[in-house]
């Protein structure tokens, strides 16, 4: 890493004493962001925390054998858990992440504290309305508020404010990049992980004005300025944010993965053209898979449903399957320069698995790719999408992208985050190098159990599965029952690892050893080279151990797609 | 490394394993992206998403009217209601019922139409597992040939407030 600093340019733009260098690894730090990105990141743990207690009362109310919640209960702790986890903590996360990326990355400071404050400032306040609202029971809508369901005009008024303050938070970002290049603070291209960011940012400006327009009118309306909210409009509206938000989190998270690539292991991408390339892809491509939310919906014809999905949605696909490629082909040949190069998988033996950095990121691309990647588009496929839409297979899916991904990977980069930009270490290190393992292994079971249950068809956002005081008798199959214990379970275990990582990062955080004028601790040490190491001359880098898994992720991907062709065959016809 | 600027002259093609896997996934997606049109005019299972608009009140006499004329008993207090063969029939979702009872023939196709009186509703059909979307003010239009025969569960699989876990619904399908 050491190395490539040399090259920095070190005119910066920073003004006297609002800047210092990084004593592991040399970078600049603008000490404004770095007061935000702490801030921001506290906030985002904090809402985690709450999202977190959620999810753990959530679970063990849909646990059929425990059944915790009242109906009243289940529902509102459902729209807490999700916009908490889904809206707060990740929003919160990723301004932090947009801070680092567009300053440190590019030697710059940030475009405008004030801003900043404001973005701050409304963020909170708008996350802070809407749990009162919801907490207080006038807003048990679920995440998505689907009208005519009405909730408090607070609650409405909470998310716009929130969205506002994320838009400026965006904003002033990019006023970053802008005036870095202005002052010249870099030479040539952005860094990667910087050229992630601005794909994530743009689709996040696009993500916020959908918020805007669906929320405005919604807010009059549950004030009776407007008396009608089309609810198919809503729909699709509604979903330009609530998609269009998760390519933000998926953007954000494979930046982190080349982030965490080169902090841990020395990564590099082999090809940058490619990862750019897939980054432009996102942002090209990706709005429209709103759509495959609206699968099943009237008021949206085939056509309509079908262009969207296929030709649009799958160059989005190829773009995270590009990543998935790139990514671990960038660890196998920094491992192999380091003379891991036994075998097929001997670079991927040796990685430095008990370092939570990498254990985490790599969890986190395995889980995505296998799968919420996979789940995402079989589900997403319009027709299919007859067989998934509103039961568990759903939350199964986005469970395994969004919480087994992307909140995986801010875990890994907060063993990063805590030593670099609060510059505390951690304590307890053997929980921290658990943890990632806990949590993914959790969330990965719990989504299991969830893909199965909804293969059976049962509903999500569905309190009681015996459907006590319906009209008619209905049940589901043993099997269900079985696959929602397993649910129950591998939630518990998640939530254990979200304690866990809490608490490890509260500990480092407000009482953490100082680490100040220090290079951060090593997550682990670096492996002797291997005495029977032999450098490869040539100059093309091979990758043979990656294109493995990448094939048998394909493999494994073509045959849950045409297995549920087969299954859909099964069922009437319909048109 | 993904944190510096990069060297000049990064932009060039890829070569190798990472050439050949971005090929291997551009076909994968061309392949599933061909694959829903193909499905589309040769598979038996769409949603084509079909639907009229429609005010509340328009829809609810349409029920009331099909109901009716078509009804052909009763079970726990809710009509059993048959489409004759070719026809259209008219399903009602509402806090917290669908109503009332639709009763088919195996190998028949319909016309289904489901709308809702209140909030959005899920129609899910169990244990086929066949979901669609129900929205106040569109006529959703299912056009039905069932391939088994027995008695189906409709539930409710869209949030529709407090009693949402008891609404359910019944489909009777004889050979």
């Amino acid at each position: 890493m050491a190395s490539a600093v040399d090259s920095l340019p070190i005119v910066g733009n920073h003004p006297q004493a609002e800047v210092r260098s990084c004593d592991t690894t040399s970078l600049p730090v603008c000490l404004t962001a770095q007061q935000f990105i702490r801030w921001h990141a506290v906030v985002a743990v904090v809402f985690l925390l709450i999202g977190g207690i959620g999810a753990l009362l959530l679970a063990l109310t849909r646990w059929p054998a425990v059944h915790l919640l009242d109906a009243e209960w289940y529902y509102r702790i459902l729209t807490l858990h999700g916009l908490n986890m889904l809206i707060f903590w990740i929003l919160s996360f990723e301004i932090a992440v947009l801070y680092f990326a567009g300053t440190v990355l590019l030697n710059t400071r940030l475009a405008s504290k004030w801003a900043a404050y404001v973005c701050f400032g409304m963020m909170l306040v708008g996350s802070v309305m809407v749990d009162i609202t919801i907490m207080g029971g006038k807003a048990d809508v679920l995440m998505t508020s689907y009208v005519p369901l009405m909730a408090t005009p607070w609650f409405y008024l909470g998310i716009i404010i929130l969205a506002v303050g994320a838009l400026i938070g965006v904003f002033n970002f990019l006023a970053t990049i802008y005036i870095a290049k202005r002052d010249h603070t870099y030479e040539g291209s952005v860094p990667l992980v910087v050229f992630g960011a601005t794909a994530a940012a743009i689709i996040a400006v696009g993500t916020l004005l959908h918020g805007a327009v669906v929320m405005i009118p919604t807010w009059l309306w549950s004030m009776g300025v407007i008396s009608e909210i089309d609810p198919s409009w809503y729909r699709i509206t509604w979903w330009g944010l609530g998609h269009m938000s998760q390519q933000v989190n998926v953007c954000a998270m494979v930046s982190i993965w080349y982030l965490l690539g080169t902090l841990t292991v020395g990564a590099k991408p082999l090809n940058q053209a490619v990862c750019r390339g897939a980054f432009v892809l996102y942002i090209l491509f990706i709005n429209l898979a709103s759509a495959h939310h609206l699968l099943v919906d009237p008021g949206v014809g085939a056509g309509w449903k079908i262009w969207n999905t296929s030709y649009a949605m799958y160059l989005a696909v190829l773009a995270s399957m590009i990543h998935g490629f790139t990514v671990p082909a960038s660890i196998e040949v920094a491992m192999r320069g380091k003379g891991f190069t036994r075998g097929m998988f001997g670079w991927l033996a040796a990685a430095p698995w008990s370092n939570p950095g990498f254990s985490g990121f790599f969890l986190s691309l395995i889980i995505f790719g296998f799968g919420g990647g996979i789940t995402g588009v079989v589900l997403g496929t319009q027709q299919i999408n007859i067989m998934a839409h509103n039961t568990l297979r759903i939350p199964g899916h986005f469970h395994v992208t969004v919480v087994g991904g992307t909140t995986l990977a801010f875990m890994a980069l907060t063993y990063y985050v805590v030593p670099l930009i609060f510059q505390r270490d951690f304590y307890a290190k053997t929980l921290c190098r658990l943890q990632p393992y806990v949590f993914g292994g959790g969330i990965t079971l719990m989504a299991v159990g969830m893909s199965f249950a909804g293969s059976y068809g049962v509903p999500r956002r569905h309190w009681d599965i015996e459907f006590t005081g319906g009209q008619f008798a209905v049940g589901f199959d043993a099997g269900a029952h079985a696959m929602l214990g397993i649910m129950g379970v591998g939630a518990v275990i998640a939530v254990i690892g979200l304690l866990m990582y809490v608490l490890l990062v509260v500990a480092a955080v407000f009482f953490g050893p100082r680490i100040a004028g220090q290079a951060m601790p090593p997550w682990h040490e670096e492996p002797a080279r291997p005495a029977d190491a032999v450098t490869d001359q040539s100059e093309e880098h091979k990758t043979p151990g990656t294109l493995v898994l990448a094939i048998v992720f394909l493999a494994a991907f073509a045959v849950y797609y045409f297995a549920n062709w087969m299954w859909l065959a099964d069922v009437w016809e319909v048109r | 490394m993904s944190i510096y600027n990069p060297p000049a002259g990064w932009f060039k093609a890829p070569t190798g394993a990472e050439r050949l896997w971005v090929g291997l996934a551009l076909t994968w997606c061309i392949i599933m992206s061909l694959a829903m049109p193909y499905w589309h005019f040769y598979g038996k299972q769409n949603s084509t998403g079909e639907s009229y608009r429609v005010s509340v009140a328009d829809y609810g006499a349409r029920v009331q009217q099909f109901v009716e004329s078509n009804t052909v008993g009763t079970e726990q207090g809710v009509p059993i209601v048959e489409i004759a063969p070719g026809g259209d029939g008219y399903l009602l979702a509402r806090m917290w019922a669908f109503y009332p009872i639709i009763k088919l023939k195996k190998g028949q196709t319909y016309r289904l139409h489901i709308s809702s009186l209140d909030l959005q509703h899920g129609f899910s059909l169990q244990p086929l597992n066949m979901n669609f979307q129900v929205l106040p003010g569109y006529d959703h239009v299912l056009t039905i040939t069932p391939t088994s025969s027995g008695i189906f569960s409709i539930i409710c699989n869209e949030f529709c407030g407090i009693g949402h876990h008891s609404m359910t619904g019944r489909i009777i399908v004889e050979d």
